[in-house]
């Protein structure tokens, strides 16, 4: 009989201490309806983030991989070029619903150690949100997902919690490669694997690619200092990554030191940069470029770091205490088969370590940089051995020199070439151009555009002058008229690219996306070249109207610039009433159309 | 702020709930991280001094006690140099004097030309930081920021409130005394002396050196709590450790020297040579208490001597009959001794 009672004691006792304990819960865990809500939103956040980030292995039998974050429905995803590298041509990525996807190389930025790759099977990816980094605080709260010591072989991707330490950092490149300009720090813990995922804002919006970390002597796992790229800068160089090509950083042809006041004051400069052109002289102060006033040697590396070769960005600067402004064409950090000789090369190296010193010596822009820095460690990727390539890549993968992936270039030529098809069709009819109109001062003019002739006879600076290209001669050295770089050559190009279409008006490319002034977007941008001539064709990359083109006749010399105003149907074809020329910092003048008459070719001997 | 959309059913709920709500992000909002961090950031001083071979950084961190420009450090081989640069926030660039250290609590106070600085107020007892408080460490760890970049901001909790006891072999460290143990990567290269905060920027101490336990070979992470420091910082301001009113004191005509007291120090060849002891005279009164070559002195009586020619200067103080009392280094290891002249 003892054993019942014992056992009804200690249920009761069970019982006592369970209603115990319940009813303390009830009592002391009421959670404030707040931080529910700030729980259910980061729960919410980290699904939704967890949804776009890939896992990126290599397709071969050896290891390596990182990360990635779909940016698109269509399935583009970023990554770092570090990882892409070791993967080759293409990459298996996995995502959290399980399934494991092709993906090809699509464009890649190996200074910026930025890659585009592209899922492939589906339309319909979830895809990230993209916000703008340069709103990101010291102190903003933010999370890291991706595949950390590649543990997310079972598709789900690991999420790490932490906030900004730091923003615009600049750390340093291995020789010219892989340089983190203007990047975001955080202590959210990145470790090997999650190089090229995202970094997330609290509400699951992208701010950064990670890529890289302080690591020192601890061994490669986190210390507490992680970067990524900041999505602002891979947003400047999407473009050109959809481009399917070698995509190089800019620089702006000179060096620069810290000032004894602290300013940024011009050490050195190339005679053959456009800076020099645009009249930036050795001693004068940077004071503001791209948009960002500039103090520090730091903060102009910083904000250099962020543009693609080729763009146009704003500079300011002081001399003799007065301030000048203009626009500057940014010259590459290396010549192309340099970039292209770099990128072939085997293992990229991490940077070498600086040895310390105080940093207050002369800081060169794009020379040695200043050795105050211990050099971060790149997460490291893996080598791979080469598989058979899987039967949904070869559809979508052209190599070609110069090239990632050649496919995408001439799919964005074709993409490019059909949107301006709809604003007429100027192949089908080969025909000659007149022009009548007036320029805006100086009286008529009437310019005749054939592949055979082209002729104008308008007012200029030397009065009233007939000009006639001879198209059997170097176009390059017919540059009339004086001071307008090359206007007669420049039309003559137009009418040529319209005509006769980017397959048969010389060797074409897709540049990417770069800034034309007055339009709000980047333009599509083709370049083409001509007889040794290089036209660069700007397109409305909504509308497909081709907004302005530059004519370069040869390299380190200012182009010609048209920019294409005032459409108007003209027998079903949109033309331009009103064309501006500019030449360096001048406008040359603007032609002032009245009417086009496209008439049919007559052959010479009917 | 956005307010919430207004539903035709309840204006009047949706409105006064909407200005409750816009209370209390109001409130939060001036409490944000991105805030309290922005006001902390000017205290912060990136300072840089001897250093720069075997490893060793030339940079540390610190922050400004005092309007005047007091700042606290830790104690390192960064500040052995007549040339210690600190580096503000803003970008401003001073020249550092040491104005004392305590080896003992691992901690150093300089101070630069400056007026109306923004700077930390010491802290009472009150200021105490509890095991599980979440933390803010502010650092120039790898001398990331340059110039006017703020320092870096990590963040994490107060895991432990603990003694640090140095342990051959185990803890290589000159601090016994209390810590707080950290959970995030605070005690990177570079982050010694940076300053430890609550969530509201409230200072609760000061990042300790870089400590890797040799057993485990894990890093430590861990700061000093001001609390316990700010008896040691009031001392070195008050001049109790100072040296340099040591000019003052009265020279007695029979006096203590190196040589009677049996110990070599190092060639004089640098502008501070370090007392490094090189060699101990058999049955001098040095070799008697057990002093060693390449022992360290750092301190003679209650002052630290800094170089060979302080350590001579402070014994010519201290009379032939009086004991003399030496704190020495020895493999990471703080030793006293007593030494008493024999005649």
């Amino acid at each position: 009989m003892i054993r019942p009672f014992l056992c009804i004691a200690a249920s009761l006792i069970i019982t006592a201490g369970l209603s115990w304990s319940t009813s303390t819960a009830s009592e002391d865990l009421i959670i404030p309806e707040q931080v529910l809500e700030a729980q259910q939103e980061r729960i919410d956040a980290i699904a939704r983030a967890s949804e776009c980030t890939v896992a990126v292995f290599s397709a071969g039998k050896a290891g390596g991989g990182g990360s990635g974050v779909v940016i698109s429905a269509d399935g583009f995803a970023l990554t770092n070029f570090h990882v892409s590298k070791p993967c080759g041509d293409h990459m298996k990525c996995s995502m959290n619903d399980g399934q494991l996807y092709d993906a090809v190389i699509v464009g890649i930025d190996p200074t910026g150690d930025v890659a585009l790759i592209k899922l492939l099977g589906r339309d319909d990816f979830p895809y990230a949100e993209i916000a703008d980094s340069d709103k990101v605080q010291v102190g903003d709260w933010c999370f890291a997902v991706g595949n950390p010591f590649l543990l997310a072989t079972n598709f789900e991707p690991t999420v790490t919690y932490g906030i900004v330490s730091g923003v615009h950092r600049y750390q340093y490149p291995a020789g010219t490669l892989l340089e983190y300009a203007d990047c975001i720090q955080t202590d959210a813990a990145i470790n090997p694997g999650n190089s090229g995922g995202p970094l997330f804002n609290a509400k699951g919006q992208l701010i950064g690619i990670n890529g890289r970390g302080s690591f020192e002597k601890r061994g490669r796992v986190n210390v507490g200092v992680g970067y990524a790229i900041s999505i602002n800068q891979i947003m400047h160089f999407l473009g050109h990554l959809h481009s399917g090509r070698i995509v190089d950083h800019a620089t702006l042809g000179a060096n620069v030191a810290t000032d004894e006041d602290g300013g940024v004051v011009v050490t050195n400069i190339l005679e053959s940069s456009d800076a020099y052109r645009r009249g930036l002289r050795y001693g004068d102060h940077i004071v503001a470029f791209g948009g960002r006033s500039i103090e520090t040697v730091n903060g102009l590396k910083n904000a250099l770091g962020i543009f693609p070769k080729g763009w146009r960005v704003p500079l300011s600067y002081v001399r003799d205490g007065e301030r000048f402004e203009t626009f500057v064409r940014l010259a590459g950090v290396h010549g192309s088969d340099e970039l292209i000789q770099k990128v072939q090369q085997g293992n990229i190296a991490p940077p070498a370590p600086h040895p310390d010193k105080p940093n207050d010596g002369e800081n060169p822009e794009d020379a040695e940089p200043e050795d105050r820095k211990p050099a971060p460690r790149l997460l490291p990727g893996g080598l791979s051995l080469k598989q058979p390539v899987p039967k949904a890549i070869k559809g979508v993968f052209e190599s070609r020199r110069g090239y990632s992936n050649y496919y995408f270039n001439r799919q964005n030529q074709n993409r490019v070439w059909q949107a301006h098809q709809s604003t007429g069709d100027f192949e089908a009819n080969k025909a000659i151009w007149k022009l009548n109109g007036k320029t805006a001062q100086q009286g008529p003019a009437e310019i005749t555009l054939d592949d055979e002739q082209t002729l104008a006879r308008m007012a200029t600076n030397e009065g009233n002058t007939e000009m006639l290209l001879d198209m059997s001669a170097n176009l390059e050295q017919q540059l009339q008229p004086t001071g307008s770089g090359g206007m007669l050559v420049a039309l003559h190009l137009w009418r040529y690219m319209l005509t006769h279409g980017p397959s048969r008006f010389g060797e074409v490319y897709y540049l990417g996306k770069a800034p034309w002034p007055g339009q709000e977007k980047p333009a599509d941008v083709l370049v083409g070249t001509h007889d040794a001539v290089e036209a660069w064709f700007y397109f409305n990359a909504t509308s497909g109207q081709l907004v302005g083109m530059e004519m370069y006749p040869d390299i380190g010399v200012d182009p010609c610039e048209l920019s294409f105003r005032e459409y108007k149907d003209v027998d079903g074809r949109e033309l331009p009433f009103e064309i501006e020329v500019r030449y360096g910092d001048q406008t040359y003048g603007i032609l002032q159309l009245d009417d086009y008459q496209l008439t049919a070719k007559v052959k010479e001997d009917a | 702020m956005p307010l919430p959309r207004q539903s035709s059913t309840g204006p009047c709920v949706v409105l006064t709930l909407a200005l409750v709500l816009f209370a209390v992000t109001e409130l939060s909002a001036q409490t944000t991280l991105p805030s309290v961090i922005s006001d902390v950031q000017p205290k912060m001083v990136k300072i840089y001094g001897a250093g720069g071979i075997r490893g060793l950084e030339s940079y540390q961190s610190g922050f400004l006690i005092s309007e005047e420009g007091h700042i606290l450090t830790a104690w390192s081989y960064v500040l052995d140099t007549d040339y210690v640069t600190a580096v503000l926030d803003d970008g401003r660039k001073f020249k550092a004097e040491t104005v004392g250290a305590d080896p003992r609590s691992d901690i150093a106070v300089l101070k630069i030309d400056i007026q109306g600085a923004p700077h930390f107020s010491l802290p009472d007892a009150s200021s105490v930081g509890q095991t599980g408080d979440r933390v803010l460490a502010f650092s120039n760890l790898y001398g990331i920021a340059a110039g006017n970049e703020p320092s870096s901001v990590l963040h994490g909790h107060i895991s432990a409130k603990t003694d640090l006891k140095a342990r051959k072999g185990v803890f290589e460290t000159t601090y016994n005394g209390p810590v707080y143990v950290l959970d995030a990567m605070t005690n990177n290269a570079g982050a010694a002396g940076g300053a430890l905060t609550d969530f509201q920027g409230n200072l609760l101490g000061m990042l300790g050196k870089e400590l890797l336990n040799s057993q485990t070979n894990t890093w430590l992470n861990f700061a000093l709590p001001i609390t316990d420091l700010k008896p040691r910082v009031d001392d070195i301001l008050a001049g109790r450790v100072r040296r340099d009113e040591a000019a003052q004191r009265p020279r007695p005509a029979d006096h203590h020297s190196l040589q009677r007291l049996g110990i070599v120090l190092i060639p004089n060849v640098l502008v501070k040579t370090p007392p490094f002891v090189e060699k101990i005279d058999t049955g001098s009164p040095a070799a008697s208490q057990g002093l060693q070559p390449d022992d360290l002195v750092l301190f003679v009586g209650p002052n630290m001597v800094q170089s060979r020619n302080e350590m001579i200067e402070e014994l010519s103080y201290i009379d032939r009959l009086d004991a003399v009392k030496l704190t020495v280094l020895r493999d990471q290891e703080l030793i006293e001794f007593e030494l008493i002249s024999q005649d």
